[in-house]
């Protein structure tokens, strides 16, 4: 029974997601409203860990399958693609590895910093 | 045979679920970072479809319910951030700066490389919201009137490098802190970047999944920006 209350709220919040995904005209999907539900509700206390914790990890755990069939797609966008496949590979590869070192570094020296300060 | 497989519900499951468990068994075997789980899973399912003539339509029909979950799947990574409450509070500057800075760092990046490939405003457009999840991207790159298809692929291919070597990207540039590991992989390759960062770590995986749902918005602000530069 634990279980179905917890997949039960999560699908609610996905659908109060949904709502407001069709509610508001801004690019921003469902997951993310309901993402940021979750964390109000957990915060402000309306829900306690337990009413979502097992199912909500059994998910976060089965993550990667949910990527392989959207992933496999690949092979029915290759025609356009083409045009220009190899600037959309070099292009995704190095501005990739360039964001992580730009966003980790930059946190790190803030938080560094900051520790610094602390110990002062 | 070949009937069987094309009516059938479960043989897209099935394929996907049974390649990635190989692709998890062949990872234990030899731990070399490119037999990725989900990069073994995604070459073998392509090869089988193409080998069978089975076209992708009529694959997805099947494994498009394991697609279904990543919606409330995304709203559980609300559960990590909220057990890293504590440490989201104390380093709040750190995170939103280095969220800010990556994407930056993204759209400039992109921008750079568009001129130096001489790509046209649709090409540039559409690789502008490569980064971040899929679903924001898919909306992004509609508002923008990109090739919303080859934005979906970017973002995949993305989240491929993050999913098969952002922890590895990580500690060459000597991102050590977990909390910037974190930030670093959610802002760079999304979901897929941290569902592999939750392998690694709980911080990590917690303050990934707070990037992605904040870089998201943030790119959304962004491109609208940049999407004149050329």
């Amino acid at each position: 029974m634990k279980y179905i209350i917890q997949f039960g709220i999560i699908l609610f919040i996905s659908f109060i997601g949904e709502l407001l995904n069709r509610a508001i005209p801004l690019p921003i999907p469902a997951s993310i409203y309901g993402m940021l539900i979750l964390f109000t509700a957990l915060c402000t206390g309306m829900l306690k860990l337990s009413h979502v914790k097992e199912s909500g990890k059994f998910l976060i755990s089965i993550m990667p399958l949910m990527f392989i069939a959207p992933a496999v797609g690949l092979i029915d966008s290759w025609g356009i693609m083409q045009e220009f496949i190899v600037a959309i590979i070099v292009i995704s590869v190095i501005s990739t590895v360039a964001v992580i070192a730009a966003t980790g570094h930059i946190t790190q020296l803030i938080i560094r910093f900051k520790e610094k300060e602390g110990k002062r | 045979m070949n009937g069987i497989l094309h009516n059938s519900l479960f043989f897209g499951v099935a394929l996907s679920i049974g390649t990635f468990i190989l692709g998890t068994m062949i990872k234990r075997k030899c731990n070399i970072f490119l037999f990725n789980p989900l990069l073994v899973s995604i070459t073998i399912t392509i090869a089988t479809l193409s080998l069978l003539h089975i076209e992708y339509s009529t694959y997805n029909e099947s494994a498009k319910y394991l697609t279904y979950l990543l919606t409330p799947a995304t709203v559980a990574l609300a559960i990590p951030l909220y057990e890293q409450l504590m440490l989201l509070k104390k380093n709040v500057t750190a995170i939103l700066i280095g969220i800010a800075s990556g994407v930056l760092c993204s759209g400039v990046s992109i921008f750079i490389m568009a001129l130096m490939f001489g790509l046209d405003h649709t090409q540039y457009v559409t690789l502008l919201p490569k980064s971040i999840t899929t679903a924001i991207g898919i909306g992004l790159s509609a508002e923008l009137d990109g090739y919303v298809a080859i934005t979906v692929s970017a973002i995949i291919f993305t989240g491929l490098i993050g999913n098969i070597a952002g922890d590895l990207i990580c500690r060459m540039l000597h991102i050590n802190n977990p909390i910037a590991k974190g930030i670093a992989i959610g802002t760079a390759t999304h979901v897929m970047g941290t569902s592999k960062a939750m392998e690694v770590g709980e911080v990590e995986g917690a303050m990934s999944s707070l990037s992605v749902a904040v870089a998201g918005c943030m790119t959304v602000g962004a491109a609208i920006l940049f999407q004149w530069w050329i």
